[in-house]
Formats: C-alpha cells, sequence, structure tokens
C-alpha cells in the first residue's frame, strides 16, 4: 500500500515537474507553409541554442490558415503562443481581444523607426493612425513580377517587338508596355503565352492581383479613415484599372481562372508565360536552378506605374504577434525582444526571410544579394493593402464575387461591377455602423 | 416471437448470473447512445436554432443581440444566395440522373452470368471507396488543359473543363457520376437479382418484348430500393463541399455549401450562417420527404 502511495506521489510529481518544464521551454509559432516558415524555423533553432527554449513553427496550408487560426482565437485556445498572421487580420484580431497589444513594447524599442514605415502601418498598426500595434513585422512581402529574360534578351524578338510596338523590348515602364509586352509574347499556337496573373477567388489572391492595378492607376479602395467607398471604389482610374487587368487575363495561358503563386511560378518554370506576376516571397524559387530550370534566364522587376505615374504594389506579408490566450506570455515577450535585434534581422534576411527592418533593407549586402531584393526594397516602401477592419472577409468575399465573373467569364461592365461593388461594401459598413 | 427475444434475458447468460435485468441491459446500450445523440446533434442543433436570430459572431467578444428574423429575411434577398441555391439544384439533377442512369446500366450489364463478375464487381467499387478530396485532386490534373489526360485521350486540344464557367458544374458532376455510380449500381444488382426468375419465364412464354419486359417487370420491382439509392443521393450532392471546392472556384460552381462555409469560417457571420443551414436543413428535409411518400407509393404497388 505504502509503495502504491510513493508511487502515485512520485508520479504526480514527475508530471508536474514535466508540466513546469515544459511550459517554461517551449514555444509554439503558427505560420501559413511555405518556404518563409521554413527559414523561421531555421532562425528559432539558433534562439534555442542560445537560450534553451525550444521554438516550434507550426503551419497549415494557405488556403486554411485563416479559418484555423481563427478557430483557435475563438476557442481561446492556447495551442499557439504567437502567430504570425495575415496583415487583414489584425483588426478583426485586436477587436476580438485575440491579440496582446505591443503598443509598449512597441515604444519602448522604438519599432516605428527600426522597421519600415509601410510595414508599421499595415502590419502593426490599428485602427491606422491610432498608435496602437498589435504585432511586430516580421516577413515584409508584397507583389513583383518575374520575367523570362532570355526571350526578352532574343534578337529576333527584339526586333520583332520594335517593329511593332515602335519601342525597345525590355522591362515594362508602365501598365501599357506591361500589356503590349503581354500581347506580343501571347502565341498559343506556340504554346507559349503573355503573362500569368492571380485570379483565384477563394482568398486574398484575385484581390491582391486587381489592387497591383488599382493602386498604381492612382486608385484607391475607399477611405479607410471614414469608410466612405462611393466614388472611390468605383472611380474613373479603377474602372481603367479594372478594364486592363481583365486584358492582362486574356493573354493568360488556357485554364488560368483558379490560380495564385503555385501557378504563376509555373508559369516561368514549365515555359508557359513571358510575366508572372507573384509574391517576392515565392522568388527565392525562382532563381534556384533545381526548382527552376530557366533560372538563368529569369529577372525581376517591381510592379510599373500605371498612366500617369503612380506606382504602388499590393502588400503581403505578415507580423507576428502574441496570442491573449498564450500560458507563455512572458516568454514570448523575451523572444520578440531578441527577434527583433538587428543581428538577427540580418541573419532572418540571410536566411531567405523578408526583413522588415529599415537598417538591413538599406544596407547593400541586402539589396545585392539576390537579383530581385533592389526591386523588393524599391517595393516595400510604396504598398498599399486592402481593408483591416474585422468585417474585411465580407469585403474580400463581396470583391471576389463582384469582380471575378467580369475579369473571367465577361459578365458585365467595369463600372456595373465596381459601382455593384460600392453598394455590397456601404451595405456592409452600415450593418456594422461604420457609417450612418 | 422478435419481441420475446429483445425483451428476455437468457437465464444461463453471463449477464444474467452477473445479476444484470432486462433493463439495466438495455440502459447501458441505449444511454450512451441517447446521451451522445443529444450532446453532438440535438443540443448544437437547438442551439443554433437559437444563434439564426441574433447577430452573433464567434471572431468577436461582442455579445449576441437578437435581431428576430433579420437574417432569414437578408438571405432570402440576397440574390447571390439564390443563385447559390440554383446551383445546387442543377448540381443535385445532372449528378444524380447521371449517376442513375450509368449506375442502374452497368448493374443490368452485370446481372447475368459472365466470367469474373465478382472481381468486375469489386473493381467497380473501388471510386466510391476513395477519399472525396482525393478524387478532386487527381480529377483536377486530369482535366488540366495543359497536361491533363482527358484531353488528350478525347482529342480536345485546350479545352477547358473547370475555367470554363459553363462547364465547370457539368465537369464537377461528371467526377461526382464516376465516383458515385457504382453505389447506384450496387443497390440495383442487390434489386435486380432479387427479382424472381419466373417472372422473366412467364413473360419469355408469353413472348414479351424486351423492352416491355423492362418497363413492367424489372423496373417496378427495382424501383424501391433504386429509390432509396436516389434519396441517398440527392441528400450528398445537395449538402457536396469537398468535390466542389477542391476542382473549381467558379462562381458559377459554389454550391450552397460552399457559400455556408464562407460564411460561417471565412467571415465569421455565425447568427447568419446558422439561419442559412437551417434553411438549407429544411429544404433537405422538404425533398427527401416527397422522396419517402413517393416510396412508399410505389411499395403499395
Amino acid at each position: 500500500m505504502r509503495k502504491t502511495v510513493t508511487g502515485i506521489l512520485a508520479g504526480i510529481g514527475f508530471t508536474l515537474a514535466c508540466g513546469t518544464s515544459a511550459f517554461a521551454q517551449e514555444l509554439t509559432i503558427f505560420w501559413a507553409e511555405w518556404d518563409p516558415a521554413n527559414y523561421l524555423q531555421e532562425l528559432v533553432n539558433e534562439y534555442e541554442a542560445e537560450t534553451g527554449v525550444k521554438v516550434t513553427v507550426e503551419t497549415t496550408p494557405w488556403s486554411d490558415f485563416q479559418t484555423k487560426a481563427f478557430t483557435e482565437f475563438n476557442a481561446k485556445g492556447s495551442a499557439y503562443d504567437m502567430v504570425v498572421g495575415d496583415s487583414q487580420w489584425i483588426g478583426a484580431a485586436s477587436e476580438g481581444g485575440h491579440y496582446v497589444d505591443l503598443t509598449e513594447f512597441f515604444n519602448k524599442h522604438k519599432l516605428t523607426e527600426v522597421m519600415a514605415p509601410a510595414t508599421v502601418k499595415y502590419y502593426a498598426e490599428y485602427p491606422s493612425n491610432s498608435g496602437k500595434y498589435w504585432s511586430v513585422p516580421a516577413e515584409g512581402d508584397a507583389v513583383g513580377w518575374s520575367y523570362r529574360k532570355d526571350w526578352f534578351e532574343d534578337p529576333k524578338e527584339m526586333e520583332a517587338f520594335k517593329a511593332k510596338y515602335g519601342y525597345d523590348l525590355g522591362v515594362p515602364k508602365d501598365w501599357k508596355q506591361l500589356r503590349d509586352i503581354a500581347e506580343f509574347f501571347h502565341r498559343p499556337d506556340e504554346k507559349r503565352y503573355g503573362v500569368a496573373i492571380y485570379t483565384d477567388n477563394s482568398y486574398d489572391a484575385l484581390v491582391m492581383g486587381v489592387e497591383n492595378a488599382i493602386f498604381s492607376f492612382g486608385g484607391e479602395l475607399g477611405d479607410y479613415a471614414n469608410y466612405k467607398v462611393d466614388g472611390i471604389i468605383n472611380s474613373e482610374q479603377n474602372v481603367k484599372a479594372l478594364e486592363a487587368y481583365k486584358e492582362l487575363y486574356s493573354f493568360t495561358p488556357p485554364g488560368w481562372a483558379k490560380s495564385f503563386f503555385i501557378e504563376d511560378n509555373q508559369a516561368i518554370t514549365e515555359n508557359l508565360a513571358a510575366m508572372s506576376m507573384n509574391y517576392f516571397a515565392f522568388f527565392p524559387a525562382l532563381i534556384n536552378e533545381a526548382s527552376n530550370p530557366n533560372a538563368k534566364g529569369t529577372g525581376f522587376f517591381a510592379n510599373p506605374p500605371g498612366p500617369n505615374g503612380d506606382q504602388y504594389a499590393a502588400l503581403g506579408g505578415q507580423g507576428i504577434s502574441v496570442v491573449s490566450y498564450s500560458e507563455n506570455q512572458e516568454e514570448a515577450m523575451k523572444f520578440l525582444e531578441w527577434f527583433i535585434k538587428d543581428e538577427t534581422q540580418k541573419k532572418w534576411a540571410e536566411l531567405g526571410g523578408y526583413t522588415a527592418s529599415a537598417k538591413v533593407l538599406e544596407s547593400p549586402e541586402f539589396q545585392n544579394a539576390t537579383p530581385y531584393n533592389k526591386a523588393f526594397y524599391e517595393t516595400m516602401f510604396k504598398v498599399k493593402d486592402f481593408w483591416a477592419t474585422p468585417e474585411y472577409a465580407e469585403l474580400l468575399i463581396a470583391m471576389n464575387q463582384r469582380v471575378y465573373p467580369f475579369i473571367t467569364g465577361d459578365q458585365g461592365t467595369a463600372k456595373e461591377v465596381l459601382d455593384a461593388l460600392a453598394a455590397d461594401w456601404n451595405a456592409t459598413f452600415k450593418k456594422y455602423n461604420r457609417v450612418k | 416471437m422478435a419481441t420475446a427475444v429483445m425483451t428476455t434475458l437468457d437465464p444461463k447468460s453471463r449477464a444474467a448470473s452477473r445479476g444484470l435485468s432486462d433493463i439495466s441491459i438495455r440502459n447501458l446500450f441505449i444511454i450512451p447512445t441517447i446521451v451522445f445523440l443529444i450532446v453532438f446533434n440535438i443540443f448544437p442543433l437547438i442551439y443554433s436554432l437559437g444563434y439564426s436570430f441574433t447577430d452573433f459572431r464567434a471572431s468577436t467578444n461582442a455579445p449576441a443581440k437578437f435581431v428576430g428574423l433579420a437574417n432569414y429575411r437578408a438571405l432570402l434577398n440576397d440574390p447571390f444566395i439564390w443563385s447559390n441555391f440554383a446551383i445546387t439544384a442543377k448540381y443535385v439533377i445532372v449528378s444524380v440522373t447521371g449517376q442513375v442512369l450509368v449506375g442502374f446500366g452497368v448493374a443490368m450489364l452485370l446481372n447475368r452470368a459472365i466470367p469474373f463478375k465478382g472481381l468486375i464487381t469489386t473493381l467497380l467499387l473501388l471510386p466510391m471507396m476513395l477519399s472525396m478530396a482525393v478524387v478532386g485532386l487527381f480529377w483536377k490534373l486530369l482535366y488540366d488543359p495543359s497536361w491533363g489526360v482527358i484531353n488528350y485521350v478525347l482529342g480536345l486540344g485546350n479545352f477547358e473543363w473547370l475555367s470554363n464557367p459553363d462547364m465547370a458544374l457539368y465537369a464537377i458532376a461528371i467526377t461526382d457520376i464516376w465516383m458515385w455510380s457504382p453505389f447506384v449500381m450496387l443497390l440495383s444488382l442487390a434489386g435486380l437479382s432479387a427479382v424472381p426468375k419466373h417472372l422473366y419465364e412467364a413473360a419469355a412464354i408469353d413472348r414479351a418484348g424486351s423492352l416491355y419486359t423492362f418497363f413492367r417487370i424489372t423496373l417496378p420491382l427495382v424501383a424501391p430500393i433504386l429509390m432509396i439509392a436516389i434519396i441517398f443521393r440527392t441528400m450528398e450532392a445537395f449538402k457536396t463541399f469537398d468535390l466542389a471546392y477542391i476542382l473549381s472556384s467558379q462562381p458559377t460552381t459554389e454550391v450552397i455549401s460552399i457559400r455556408l462555409y464562407k460564411m460561417a469560417f471565412q467571415e465569421w457571420q455565425t447568427g447568419m450562417s446558422c439561419a442559412l443551414a437551417y434553411i438549407v436543413l429544411i429544404m433537405v428535409l422538404a425533398i427527401t420527404n416527397i422522396y419517402v411518400k413517393y416510396l412508399n407509393k410505389v411499395k403499395e404497388r
């Protein structure tokens, strides 16, 4: 009997000991399944070597990243200590009480100066201009373009292009040239197509693609400060931008109606398209000969300006936030302090992560490290993003519902589509009492 | 006799020797099931009915506000929701009709003495045993215009099965027919083999034509079991999510369950999506009821 009791007590003691030590020495970061998450795992392994705290990066496919994260938040689950959440989530996650307020941490470490301004504005601050911060910019990202340099530099192609369009074939200097080049290389008989763009309407792919056009044509999605959309989302520039995007769709490979980053990189690796839109985060695969047989002939450029010279790109990327329901918040804060150090950020960039640290971005080492880092640096100072209000998902779905049939299915006119979208968005904002 | 078996416990059984009465045995088996049903089915069902009258959002901490029938009103006035229903109806009709035609046809072919009948039947059942998600991913590759096998074999060139808004729903239905025809075939085969042989002999003696025999003998006798297959397939097709979600993101293939999923787990409009779920539930119940009525009528004949 006595033996049993001792055994049970020892067992309980052992469990408790394991339990507490596990709490103190393990952190879980939740992110989507893609290369940067692997780079982050490599980075945090160094943290473990330094401090003994084991950090695990848990991932899930992009398509259910949002659903899985919010299911966990809504259940007030403590499975994740930190999450590298999408920039649009910040409204929903901060108002829902899912993220820990990092304003104090931000001010203490002067992160508004350390990180590139656009990343602070879109990944960290909510509501806009409130001075309240919810996440530390982690993976900067934006949409850029890759292109087949070998096709562009073929003397025969250059001659034929000049004869047809009257100017030299090269990296497009504006959206008009982008369109011309796409048309020029679009040769279905040769199984070569002009351009690969985002068209998947299941999350934010198509909207991001369209945003590239809208922002560079000088348009906006709405006034983020007072939720005014009528006259902004359906402005003249936006109508032109939407038409331009639709025209690009006619130069895409066949079956291009559900494409996102995987398909757009395939367009380059499988010799399908001359130019391809994609997030910078997916470019490392394109300069690697193991994953891209055309690596040597692939070049990169930033999203070109629109007709009036405005040049912007749609923002991707994420900030890292501490989950309110985590039992290891203190440990998580210590980790963040390590993460924002200059050395860590430098290491992060070397591993392949896109740092948001202004100092690293500006350094010549970073800019010369890859063929696309310079374009990335330039882009990160002129990015714009989608709505970050808690009801962003409804706005996103409404935009997909309206825009997708027009782009891929020839339904309605750009003006009709955007007018209807303005009405949808206005109704949503009314529903949540954002506008009268 | 049957009731006697159910109520008396064999006095020599181990249960009886342990002093368990009939009632306690019954409780032992039934109560966990009932508890399970109540906790995981009935309770959420009623709870979500409550939510359907509120503006509750699971993603925020804001308390739910009672809004009466506003959710139902908004949903039934939403043209997008109606188009989702129309798409679902079209899908159900195409896919169930296809499955019945193919499934019943194959069953007719198999309902005779042929070599390797058992092996052929088993092989034909394979599609049904695969996971929906796997089938979806495979067919996405098969349909691909650039490297898909289907266009290559049929010589269709660059035909866009899934990107063409008018074709995509049929492409999904074809996949569904491929996957679930074996189910209809299996049930039909059971029905066909139960048709008494002497009826066919009598028909042969009377020199009845094969069409006449089919419509007057085979079909009426197989009808009840075929109806059951149709009920199952209709309910399943009405709820289709996986195949349509994986194969295409065309608005023309957004069946109601995809819209419901987006509303509930992407937009987090919990109250609104509960209301939509109830509308779908009522529709499925109504359709099934019509079928069941018809089934009873068929059985009476």
